[in-house]
């Protein structure tokens, strides 16, 4: 299993949302962020005075999925992610030891897998 | 300080107490429409002049907004606390000794009423109403209708006083400034103002001719501006308001939608502030007088948007605010005295300087909302422009300075002269009572909390509580933590030997 962490530009989010669940991969987690990198801040002007805002909000995503799936979600997540200019954000992989579907009590990659009778949004 | 705070207030309370009952003043008129023998003209000026006072009051609203916008989120409630009480300390005060000094006559202690009025303590004065308050002699409101407009004036210029403190000043201090600012130094000021006092009458050699104010950019807006400067120098920047290069950041306040509103209530409120202080309706210069203050705002939005484009190349969203503040506060004084092609001029001229004086102030002192720059700058602004812009008819009419008009109408620099004097004197009074005030409250309780408290906010420090709790209180601690499920025995998947496979705790350190 690994956990994939992606920090994106919040309007890259949408697309990748439907495009990973029309390939099976409805289970993810999104978290507000602020971060600095290549890309430079922001100046507000107030008053006369400037205020320099070093930190951008970004969009972090989380998804565990199978090792064979990591391919494919990564590539998902960077075709829409990526418009060329600095900010687009950064993709990483790490390693998960284990995992527990706190509703039934399955553990390890059975977590990762959607019951048939799960009711699953089909999107559109 | 608390302790001592609790102390004074049995003390209050019993002066309160041995204060004389008797029935309102009013019982003369009270008695004749009972009669049957009122002059109509008594129940038209008082009613306008109540609703006038219920106008300026409002603009209490406007302060508040207007500085909670101007705020942090962590210092948004104490605003509401503030201003609530200091509205109650200056009624109180104002009503036992305020009036009195500031409008009384003063055949009660044998004071020269150039100095100081002295009739009318509690509203329980000696003589007829009209002598009792000469110079608003000429209005038949009723007297209480004339407290009631003139305590709201009084209340306007105390709320200016705090917007340069915003964020760091001790609750304490407010009550204690309050108390003396409502008792004699804006009572004393303003009497020597619009009051009848020595500066209005000009019987000195040190004016040319008496000083015109008609609704007060100097005798309220200046002086709590002046306060405003005296708390500013003692009171010291907000923590990190200037970077270790010594210039100034912005700190930005937390809701410019709020000081949106804030100054479009000032803006109502000033159709009370200005047409009221006609204090009767029978020769409908009220309409004149509205009129003139509505073109005097627009002037101050378009002087500011324009000087903001020019200075700061960009449509400074409060800067735009404080531009209409600047025009109404610039067309107070000339208000009744000038006609209506000049509003727009005064108050555009008063939109420019309040951009250039925020930006320049900004740079030595940390005044958050622009209060000495809105109020003062444009306030001295707009008692000068009586010197220049003052109709001679006009000036005739309400029977105060050059009844030859200011410079424009070919009246000489008399008026110019006479207003220069008034405000570097008023100026010169409230800033040096102001001042030994403040600095009395700093020896003694001191002005400012702590630097702790300054970051921790001033509304959980003074308050105990947030102004918006859910920013600062995660939602699951807000009631949450009681309400989930119990633990239950797991049944399915042996999920009760959870650890298995996960890292011990060693682990997940290592």
């Amino acid at each position: 299993m690994k956990m994939i962490v992606a920090y994106i530009r919040h309007e890259a989010f949408e697309p990748i949302r439907q495009d990973l669940l029309d390939k099976g991969f409805p289970s993810l987690t999104i978290t507000e962020v602020k971060g600095s990198g290549r890309q430079k801040g922001i100046t507000e002007h107030y008053r006369g005075a400037d205020l320099t805002v070093h930190l951008r909000p970004k969009i972090k995503l989380e998804c565990v999925v199978e090792a064979k799936d990591v391919g494919v979600v990564k590539e998902t997540i960077v075709s829409h992610a990526r418009t060329g200019a600095v900010g687009d954000g950064k993709l990483f992989v790490l390693p998960v030891e284990d995992a527990v579907r706190l509703r039934t009590g399955e553990e390890g990659e059975a977590v990762l897998q959607a019951h048939e009778s799960d009711e699953i949004p089909t999107g559109a | 300080m608390r302790s001592r705070l609790f102390r004074a207030g049995p003390l209050a309370l019993l002066a309160a107490l041995i204060v004389p009952t008797t029935a309102f003043a009013g019982s003369a008129e009270l008695q004749s429409a009972i009669d049957e023998k009122l002059d109509p003209a008594i129940p038209m000026a008082t009613l306008w002049v109540v609703v006038a006072a219920v106008l300026v009051l409002f603009m209490q609203a406007g302060f508040a907004m207007l500085e909670i916008g101007f705020s942090r989120a962590k210092n948004a409630g104490t605003g509401v606390a503030k201003i609530l009480t200091n509205l109650s300390i200056a009624a109180i005060c104002y009503w036992a000794v305020g009036f009195a000094f500031a409008f009384g006559s003063s055949n009660v202690l044998g004071i020269s009423d150039q100095l100081l009025g002295s009739n009318g303590f509690f509203l329980q004065f000696a003589g007829n109403p009209a002598e009792a308050f000469p110079v608003m002699e000429l209005s038949s409101a009723s007297p209480e209708a004339k407290f009631l407009f003139q305590f709201s004036f009084c209340a306007v210029s105390l709320a200016i006083v705090w917007g340069s403190t915003l964020e760091r000043i001790k609750y304490s201090a407010y009550v204690i400034y309050a108390i003396i600012f409502a008792s004699i130094i804006y009572p004393i000021g303003s009497h020597w103002v619009f009051g009848g006092g020595w500066l209005q009458d000009g019987d000195t050699p040190l004016l040319p001719t008496g000083m015109q104010d008609f609704a007060g950019s100097t005798a309220v807006h200046l002086i709590g501006a002046t306060g405003a400067l005296a708390a500013l120098l003692l009171l010291g920047p907000r923590k990190g308001k200037y970077g270790p290069d010594g210039k100034p950041r912005a700190i930005p306040g937390h809701s410019m939608p709020l000081v949106g509103l804030g100054v479009i209530i000032l803006f109502i409120g000033w159709f009370g502030f200005n047409p009221g202080s006609t204090l009767g309706i029978s020769d409908v210069r009220l309409a004149d007088v509205a009129v003139v203050t509505l073109l005097g705002c627009a002037g101050g939005i378009i002087g500011a948007f324009v000087m903001s484009q020019l200075r700061l190349r960009t449509i400074d969203i409060g800067m735009v605010g404080n531009g209409a503040i600047a025009g109404l506060v610039a067309i107070t004084a000339p208000s009744g005295y000038v006609e209506p092609w000049a509003g727009p001029i005064i108050g555009f001229v008063a939109g420019c300087i309040v951009v250039l004086g925020v930006v320049a102030i900004d740079k030595r002192v940390d005044d958050p909302i622009g209060a000495t720059s809105a109020h003062g700058l444009a306030g001295i602004w707009g008692t000068l422009a009586c010197g220049l812009f003052t109709a001679p008819r006009l000036a005739e009419y309400n029977a105060f300075g050059n009844p030859e008009g200011g410079l424009l109408y070919g009246g000489g620099f008399d008026q110019l002269i006479a207003q220069a004097v008034g405000v570097v004197v008023a100026f010169s009074f409230v800033f040096a009572l102001s001042y030994a005030t403040f600095a009395a409250i700093k020896a003694t309780i001191g002005l400012r909390v702590t630097e702790e408290e300054e970051d921790a906010g001033l509304d959980i420090v003074e308050h105990g509580m947030y102004g918006y709790p859910e920013q600062f209180i995660p939602a699951p601690e807000i009631g949450g933590a009681s309400t989930g499920p119990a633990a239950r025995p797991v049944t399915a998947g042996g999920a009760s030997e959870v650890t298995r496979g996960a890292p011990t705790p060693e682990e997940a350190t290592a």
